[in-house]
């Protein structure tokens, strides 16, 4: 996680401190209050002001953010805040075509950390061309990314067609890639470790020359924009739900749920090919044991964080992307305090389990039954002083 | 005429078999052609009682974590976090015995303890909050990963007297040893952790199969709302698997111990996707209520026998274990999917 | 004169959220009695069940069983104290073989004995007549059978009150006649039974009480003597009935005419076991498919739709030959299919109200032009009103309102696409009666509209009502076709029991 890390400092650093949203309306605050309180954003959007404000009591210099010259000469801005949307845009990129995998299928693809380390490798394979470590890009990087592309979707799709048509758990059928996906992407480059030395194969998982931002969190963006446009301007949404809740009935209103099944792994595929560029550009090599290791679970962890059921059905994106970031952050934070990398987890794991405690049925149930009785023995106690 | 009869006959009984037993057909089937194709294509190394014992001296780890798995599965949830409870329980125990300089019994004790704690929380969350297995579990492999780390942070060899002896004794099969090319002959052993799984394999084979809390776990895995409304205890028994498979994966973390004789952050990685496939092979379906003690024990045998046959077919890289046991996982699952799918059809028309 | 009261629900108030689902309820069951506990849908009947059954526990109110009060938190709790249920929906486990199905959670002891337990189960299914092995795996038996063995546990469970919720509504005549004949058995032991139906016949022939609850409100308690059928309808409904036999008139004389043939099918086949069969259907007509249970009614609707594979036959639609392969290809076609099991075939439990209604009308759309949110809460709205939906709000999701009113979802969601020829599967089950007379009203204006339709139902009754050419099936092969004067019940029953009427024609 802590590859390319920029650790120049500069005299004229800026501190941006972020100003506490107010609600617009006092009005209908109760309303508005009340909608939150049912909706699936609220436990990401408070696991998520819980972590800043915790970061905000402890060092506010947490939130600091410099602009400056990175190791290369380049200004752009660097912090804790960029780091986490840097860090956190293969996650959040994942968490796109988890949850839609997870809507229509009602299960998750454990198989994309092995399958990103196939795209990884594959887009090594074509820009090193046959040279194992060349100076510059034997083919151009667009055809790589091409070719990457289409190994994942080849993945994908295999993944979808036990799902989908051999109607195996998505789990279950995704362990079979999760085995075999990084002996795969060994074998495609025989086993042997390239290295890109080109400095424009670093664009992607670093910065391009001129831009301040981090290209990760370009990317990212882009990718949200392409997702929401495709569910704005298409039935995939509805169908993808459709599909989860009751596949029988999705069928005879005229859905062919083979086919959203395998859309959803296909969708999910394209994510994963991203997000191998991002990596293997980030290093200008691949480690194929340890690169995107455990992201599968870090991705399901986001979709879960984002209040979407597991087991399929309505889905929120854009809350599956804020959990993302909410483990990126807590990650983040974690690391500020100086955890060792390995620990990380066990803190992660406590972090995890309050969220998904606290948004239980069963302790919300007994939270408004508390609800209840107070406002009882208040009106009680109102009536004794009147 | 006659066959057809015969061949109504047997379509009628397989017909009437239940899901679970159509299943473990398959795996012993298939797990015995491996077998003979190994002993025919590998050659005579097969054919020694001693590799298949060393099968089981290597992996009876992991036997013991996919039976406890496979309860899990048959209760219609899932446990990731026994990879990581194996690692923690040998750490700790590793810790005590040189450390801390503790007994075996103390040793013992502890891995017994991660091992219970672990399921019953996993087991109170799952059951009586209502949150999905694979969330909490998941967490639960997260934080015993992190705990690993924290116990002890880099790899080390135990040495402690008792341990070693503990460790190198073995028990001799009467009968299965073989004469070696000096004309010395050599006797056929298996470590104490063998016995341990096997133990465990018959105990958890006589609660599913001949206790009536054994059977809540299919009930409660084949349709909870019905098994509820049959007054089966749902709760208590989704808890109570969860609470097995800890406590066997505590164990399982000190036969591993047992083994290797070390801790470290690395142990049994992956170890929670090898007992899932292991169940799988075996015939215990995800979606639950379906599976068998005895098929997972072939499972785990099918899988340790064709990395066997990998490493033995000199494509020693690491590599090529990956793949041909993802091939072989698909192949089964395709297998069990059609037949699945076959069953239906036949019982609809 | 009755025996002595074995059970007692007193003042029993359940309420869920905002709705107030049982308010002051009273129910009494005596020993050796056929109770029917009647009412609409939403009347509270499951509710009431459920809370005797400690699925739901009540806000208030007392049961007494025997004379003693008793507490009753959880399924186990009711075995222990003598109440056996059996559900309209199969509550057994389909892994667990038959006999595992009849014993599980309510025998002590730790061993499961297996052969003691086997020859209990085969001495039972055997007595009941039961076409099961023990031993044989429960998914593997058909659903009646399943049902059967559902019963069959309970009645073994040495019982003091039977619940029976909607036992009949998966079974046929001859299942349905088995299981009267148990039940009047297990009367003359003394076993109290309450019996919930929306079959009114079925009341008639075995019940001795029947208790009317209305809006979640007890009506009353009467003896069956007392209630005849027409005033049974009106005490449910709390209103004084519409002349069932009237609705049809106006709507008859339409079809006369020589009007063009819709849909025309020639030996259409499909694998869900049906043999080929030919069909046509007239614009503006109603036609219906009769049979028993199993006939192979649902499975030639099924097929016309492309809901289950088709093997082989000729489509013409409007006299040009159409390809239908799946359900998208009749939609195209401008056929609209309402299925049998709304559960599962139906309606998509999570979805609001409103993504139900719109639902088909996107998938007629394409991929690419997804209805906008104010377009769908105009669709959604319009319908609500038109079919008197009770929901919440179009936001409601659809698995929170009751049969009736999912089931009129599911109608405006065809009606939204506007076919020209509709296909309704047993629109009635499990209804209302109130509703039941809606929905057949909405058939007829709409045949009056120029729709054809195709209107399935196990009430013949009810299709005599409707329809004016009833195609009559028995073991999957369509045996004959009435229209006109034949439309008797007799008739019908003797072209199904396959009487010298075919035989005549050819």
């Amino acid at each position: 996680m802590e590859e390319n890390k920029t650790p120049e400092i500069n005299p004229e650093e800026k501190k941006v401190v972020q100003a506490p949203s107010k609600p617009a309306k006092s009005l209908d605050w109760k309303a508005i209050f009340g909608k939150m309180l049912h909706s699936q954003m609220l436990i990401p959007v408070v696991a998520m002001l819980a972590l800043l404000i915790f970061n905000l009591v402890n060092d506010p210099s947490f939130f600091a953010i410099k602009y400056g010259p990175n190791s290369v000469g380049d200004n752009v801005f660097t912090g804790n805040l960029i780091t986490i949307f840097d860090k956190g845009a293969e996650l959040a990129i994942l968490a796109i075509g988890m949850t839609l995998v997870t809507a229509a299928c009602g299960g998750q693809d454990i198989s994309v950390g092995a399958t990103i380390a196939i795209a990884g490798s594959a887009i090594l394979r074509v820009v090193r061309g046959s040279e194992i470590s060349p100076d510059t890009l034997q083919n151009p990087l667009i055809l790589g990314f091409l070719v990457g592309c289409l190994a994942v979707i080849a993945c994908g799709a295999f993944n979808g067609i036990l799902v989908a048509y051999f109607k195996i758990q998505p789990m279950v059928a995704t362990l079979i890639l999760f085995t075999a996906g990084r002996s795969i992407a060994a074998w495609i480059n025989q086993n042997q470790l390239p290295n890109i030395k080109d400095p424009t194969f670093g664009y992607y998982g670093g910065f391009i020359p001129g831009v301040p931002i981090a290209t990760p969190i370009i990317i990212s963006i882009i990718c949200f924009i392409v997702i929401a446009l495709v569910l704005r301007f298409t039935t995939l949404g509805l169908y993808a739900q459709s599909v989860g809740i009751n596949e029988q009935s999705s069928r005879l209103n005229g859905i062919n749920p083979t086919l959203i099944k395998f859309i959803t792994f296909v969708i999910l595929g394209i994510c994963v090919a991203v997000c191998g560029l991002i990596k293997v550009s980030r290093i200008s090599t691949i480690n194929y044991s340890s690169v995107a290791k455990d992201i599968e679970m870090d991705a399901i962890l986001a979709v879960a964080l984002g209040g979407n059921a597991l087991g399929g059905g309505k889905f929120s994106i854009k809350a599956s992307v804020l959990g993302a970031y909410v483990i990126q952050l807590l990650t983040t934070t974690l690391y500020t305090k100086k955890v060792n990398s390995a620990a990380i987890s066990a803190y992660k794991a406590i972090v995890v389990i309050i969220l998904v405690v606290i948004s239980a049925p069963v302790v919300r149930e007994l939270f408004a039954k508390l609800k209840v009785k107070l406002s009882k023995k208040m009106a009680r106690a109102g009536k004794k002083v009147a | 005429m006659k066959n057809s009869k015969a061949l109504s006959a047997v379509k009628d009984k397989v017909q009437k078999m239940s899901d679970t037993s159509l299943l473990l057909t398959i795996t012993i089937v298939v797990f015995v052609l491996m077998y003979l194709g190994a002993i025919i294509f590998e050659g005579e190394g097969f054919l020694k009682a001693q590799t298949f014992l060393d099968i089981l001296n290597n992996n009876s780890a992991l036997l013991i974590v996919s039976c406890g798995m496979s309860l899990v599965m048959i209760t219609g949830g899932i446990d990731i976090s026994v990879g990581g409870v194996v690692a923690l329980t040998s750490m700790s125990c590793a810790v005590v015995l040189d450390l801390k300089n503790g007994s075996i019994f103390e040793a013992i004790l502890v891995a017994l303890f991660i091992g219970l704690a672990f399921g019953v929380v996993q087991g109170y969350l799952v059951a009586y909050l209502g949150i999905q297995p694979f969330i909490v579990t998941l967490a639960g492999m997260f934080f015993a990963r992190g705990m690993t780390t924290i116990v002890h942070a880099k790899p080390f060899n135990v040495v402690h007297e008792g341990l070693n002896k503990l460790k190198d004794s073995r028990i001799v099969i009467p009968g299965l040893g073989y004469t070696n090319k000096h004309g010395k002959y050599i006797d056929a052993k298996i470590e104490i952790g063998v016995v341990v799984a096997l133990v465990v394999v018959f105990v958890m084979f006589i609660l599913l199969r001949w206790t009536k809390k054994g059977r809540h776990f299919y009930a409660v895995g084949g349709n909870r709302q019905s098994a509820l409304m049959l007054g089966v205890n749902v709760k208590r028994t989704v808890f109570l698997s969860h609470v097995v498979c800890g406590l066997l994966a505590g164990i399982a973390g000190f036969v591993f111990f047992l083994h290797v004789g070390s801790g470290s952050p690395s142990h049994a990685q992956g170890m929670e996707m090898n007992a899932i496939a292991s169940s799988i092979i075996g015939g215990t379906m995800l979606t639950g209520g379906v599976g068998n003690i005895i098929g997972t024990l072939f499972g785990v045998l099918s899988l340790c026998t064709i990395q066997n046959i990998v490493a033995s077919a000199g494509l020693d890289d690491a590599w090529w274990i990956g793949i041909t046991i993802a091939a072989m996982l698909c192949l089964f699952l395709v297998i069990q999917s059609v037949v699945m799918k076959v069953r239906k059809k036949m019982t609809k028309s | 004169m009755r025996n002595k009261i074995v059970l007692e629900m007193k003042n029993i108030y359940k309420t869920f959220g905002t709705v107030k689902a049982l308010q002051g309820v009273e129910f009494r069951l005596a020993e050796g009695e056929i109770h029917a506990l009647m009412g609409e849908n939403g009347a509270g009947k499951s509710t009431l069940i459920k809370v005797l059954t400690g699925v739901y526990s009540k806000d208030e109110g007392d049961v007494i069983l025997n004379g003693k009060a008793v507490s009753i938190h959880s399924p186990q709790d009711a075995q222990k104290v003598g109440i056996s249920t059996v559900y309209q929906e199969i509550t057994l486990c389909p892994n667990l073989s038959v006999a595992e199905n009849m014993y599980i959670g309510r025998e002590k002891g730790v061993w499961q004995k297996w052969g003691s337990m086997n020859a209990g189960a085969t001495k039972i299914l055997e007595s009941l007549q039961i076409p099961a092995s023990a031993s044989q795996q429960l998914g593997t038996c058909s659903i009646a059978v399943q049902q059967m063995v559902a019963i069959a546990r309970a009645v073994d469970m040495e019982c003091k009150v039977l619940i029976l919720d909607e036992p009949t509504s998966s079974l046929d005549e001859q299942e349905v006649a088995k299981l009267f004949k148990l039940m009047r058995e297990l009367k003359e032991r003394g076993v109290g039974i309450i019996f919930v139906t929306h079959f009114l016949e079925q009341v008639y022939e075995v019940c001795d009480m029947i208790t009317v609850l209305r809006d979640g409100k007890y009506v009353g308690e009467y003896e069956i003597a007392d209630l005849p059928r027409i005033k049974l309808v009106s005490t449910m409904l709390g209103k004084d009935l519409d002349d069932l036999s009237d609705i049809k008139s106006d709507a008859k004389e339409y079809i006369c005419g020589e009007a063009p043939k819709v849909l025309e099918a020639f030996d259409l086949v499909s694998d869900a076991g049906i043999k080929p069969f030919d069909f046509y259907i007239k614009k503006g007509e109603v036609n219906g498919f009769t049979g028993l249970l199993g006939s192979g009614r649902s499975e030639c609707v099924r097929s016309i739709f492309g809901a289950d594979r088709v093997l082989g036959g000729k489509v013409l639609r409007d006299g040009k030959p159409v390809k239908i392969k799946a359900p998208i290809d009749a939609m195209k076609a401008g056929i609209a299919y309402l299925p049998e099991d709304r559960k599962n075939d139906g309606i998509v439990g999570d979805l609001s109200v409103r993504d139900n209604i719109v639902l088909a009308l996107q998938v007629l759309r394409g991929y690419f032009r997804p209805i906008s949110k104010e377009e769908a809460y105009k669709f959604a709205d319009e319908y609500i009103k038109l079919l008197e939906i009770k929901t919440a709000s179009a936001d409601t999701p659809i698995k929170s309102l009751s049969g009736g009113n999912q089931q009129k979802v599911i109608l405006a969601r065809w009606l939204l696409t506007h076919p020209e020829y509709l296909i309704l599967d047993e629109p009635t089950r499990g209804i209302d009666v109130g509703t039941k007379i809606e929905i057949q009203k909405l058939v007829l204006k709409l045949a009056g509209e120029g729709m054809a339709v195709t209107f399935i139902s196990s009430e013949t009754d009810e299709m005599l009502r409707t329809c004016s050419r009833l195609v009559v099936m028995r073991d999957r092969k369509v045996v004959g076709e009435l229209t006109g004067g034949d439309l008797t019940q007799s008739k019908i029953m003797e072209t199904i029991a396959g009487g010298g009427v075919e035989d005549g024609r050819e």
